[in-house]
């Protein structure tokens, strides 16, 4: 006779292998407390630190924000304008890349051509680009534009192309036997279909583009960046965290208009 | 007797107008933007761009190559920063995610808004501005570098886990229930083994990411390669500057390799 167990203990979930569970278990925590070893602190320069994050802790809860409200303003209309000229011209360039990245849009080799530039823009970070395009094209936000053009076009372009290669090739068919020429097919069948997710995916960029606006600028790409990196540098906490909170606070604007907007139009 | 049209056009002659009106608007709008954000651009700059980039570009070829083994050990700081960094944002967003879920959330007219709140604050600054803050706090550093990314961690899993807490079968929480189960153990036996599989899909997903955004974070002084990357863009050394590029490329492919491997895995 088999004896059960009289009490019941939960299976695991992800990994079966008991072995396996253990030498799993034994790894990480080998790895971490090399990982953790590893880092060294500075534990004197740590605790001075308390006090400094005291105080910004104190300036974000009372944000200055009149003594530098002109350098504020100067940054939040460069990251606007920034944002949305880069979205206009990333989107009007991604949308021919799109198209050419389509596999039942585009022969062969355009096809190879648009999926590579899109793997271009997609594997370099903003923050590297920017390095690169303000080493070429000087300090300001002009560098900063370029950059967030370039990396909207690996995004809208991607999402696309793949939104373009889903379409339902009934309608697509039905166009063709009209003998519509390729461009007609593109403006009567592709195009209704992918609109409104070409709009909601604008709008989703613009609010990107918004958010690493505020970073490139650490680089030197203009922008509400450079200010909050100014602000830092002078230990102005005050400031800093006027700028942080207006940030957060055309963030959430932007996310929120642009949810609401995409659920109106879809 | 309406007449008809004799030609077929797609839209109707006033939502036609509407449109041309809708696009003239952008337009105009693009425009006045472009003519305020290039008010202080110097063309003479922009126009020497293709120049500069080809001296760039000459500078950076061949990579230095015997600069590899110098970027071995801020290579093992970025991954440790990324993978530290995504446990402290693993462990600070659970708590987080169980309160904003509506169906877990002990109180949802109070500690919902505060749990949502912090996730889209976290959400909304860049790792690098908390790097930023950080530096200037606690010093450069690593641990400066980790706290970053666990800041920032924070949004990014407490709102997709707290979507998959929302998402839970609730047939399963009755089954338990009914068992006469406390609070914490319906917690335990129905909601956490179901939410499993997509908590570590999204902790190996957001480590991926982490990886990506640790290599740069050393750019404002957090340690890792983006330390190397700085002091090799202010020497203008840029042969090195390719190495570490291609270095840091090698680590996002070889990341997103495992990323998508484990996720495919558990999923």
């Amino acid at each position: 006779m088999t004896s059960y167990p009289t009490t019941w203990r939960r299976p695991p979930q992800i990994v079966t292998d008991r072995r396996w569970r253990i030498v799993l278990t034994v790894a990480v925590i080998a790895y971490l407390v090399i990982g953790v070893g590893s880092v060294d602190l500075n534990w004197q320069r740590i605790m001075e630190g308390g006090a400094r994050g005291l105080r910004f802790i104190n300036g974000f809860l009372q944000p200055d924000f009149t003594s530098r409200w002109k350098d504020i303003s100067n940054g939040l209309i460069e990251s606007l304008t920034m944002t949305l000229t880069s979205t206009v011209v990333g989107v009007a360039i991604s949308v021919p890349i799109g198209i050419g990245a389509a596999r039942n849009l585009a022969p062969a080799w355009v096809y190879y051509i648009c999926r590579s530039i899109i793997a271009v823009s997609r594997s370099l970070q903003e923050i590297i680009i920017a390095i690169f395009l303000v080493a070429m094209f000087g300090f300001g936000p002009f560098a900063g534009f370029l950059t967030l053009s370039f990396a909207t076009i690996g995004f809208i372009a991607k999402l696309l192309a793949e939104d373009i290669e889903d379409i339902d090739e009934a309608q697509a068919e039905a166009i063709r036997a009209t003998g519509a020429s390729w461009l007609q097919l593109v403006h009567y069948a592709v195009q209704p279909q992918v609109m409104p997710r070409l709009i909601g995916l604008s709008l989703y960029r613009l609010d990107i583009n918004f958010r690493e606006s505020a970073v490139i600028g650490i680089v030197g790409a203009g922008g509400i960046g450079a200010t909050l990196n100014t602000a830092i540098d002078r230990y102005e906490y005050d400031s800093a965290g006027a700028i942080l909170l207006v940030i957060i606070a055309i963030v959430m604007v932007a996310e929120y208009s642009s949810s609401y907007l995409r659920k109106f139009l879809q | 007797m309406t007449d008809f049209p004799h030609t077929w056009a797609h839209r109707s002659p006033r939502a036609r107008l509407a449109l041309w009106f809708g696009w003239l608007c952008l337009v105009a709008l693009f425009v006045y933007c472009w003519q305020v954000m290039t008010a202080n651009t110097i063309w003479m700059f922009i126009w020497d761009a293709p120049r500069q980039a080809a001296d760039i570009g000459n500078r950076m070829f061949p990579p230095r190559l015997s600069y590899l083994p110098e970027l071995m050990k801020p290579l093992w700081d970025t991954l440790n920063m990324a993978t530290l960094g995504t446990l402290l944002g693993v462990i600070l967003a659970v708590p987080v995610a169980f309160l904003a879920a509506r169906n877990t959330s002990p109180s949802v007219l109070i500690l919902r808004p505060i749990a949502l709140f912090i996730i889209v604050a976290s959400r909304s600054i860049n790792s690098l501005i908390w790097a930023l803050l950080l530096v200037a706090i606690l010093g450069p550093g690593l641990l400066a570098g980790i706290i970053a990314i666990g800041l920032r961690s924070i949004g990014f899993i407490g709102k997709l886990l707290y979507e998959a807490i929302e998402e839970t079968d609730i047939r399963q929480i009755e089954a338990v229930t009914a068992t006469g189960a406390s609070p914490t153990q319906v917690l335990n036996y129905a909601i956490v083994p179901q939410i499993m599989p997509a908590f570590w899909g999204i902790t190996v997903f957001r480590w991926d990411i982490n990886i990506r955004e640790s290599a740069i974070l050393g750019l404002v002084g957090a340690g890792g390669l983006g330390l190397k990357l700085q002091a090799s863009l202010n020497t203008l050394a840029w042969p090195q500057v390719t190495m570490i590029l291609l270095v840091i490329l090698a680590t996002v492919v070889l990341s997103e390799w495992v990323s998508a491997k484990v996720r495919g895995a558990i999923i």
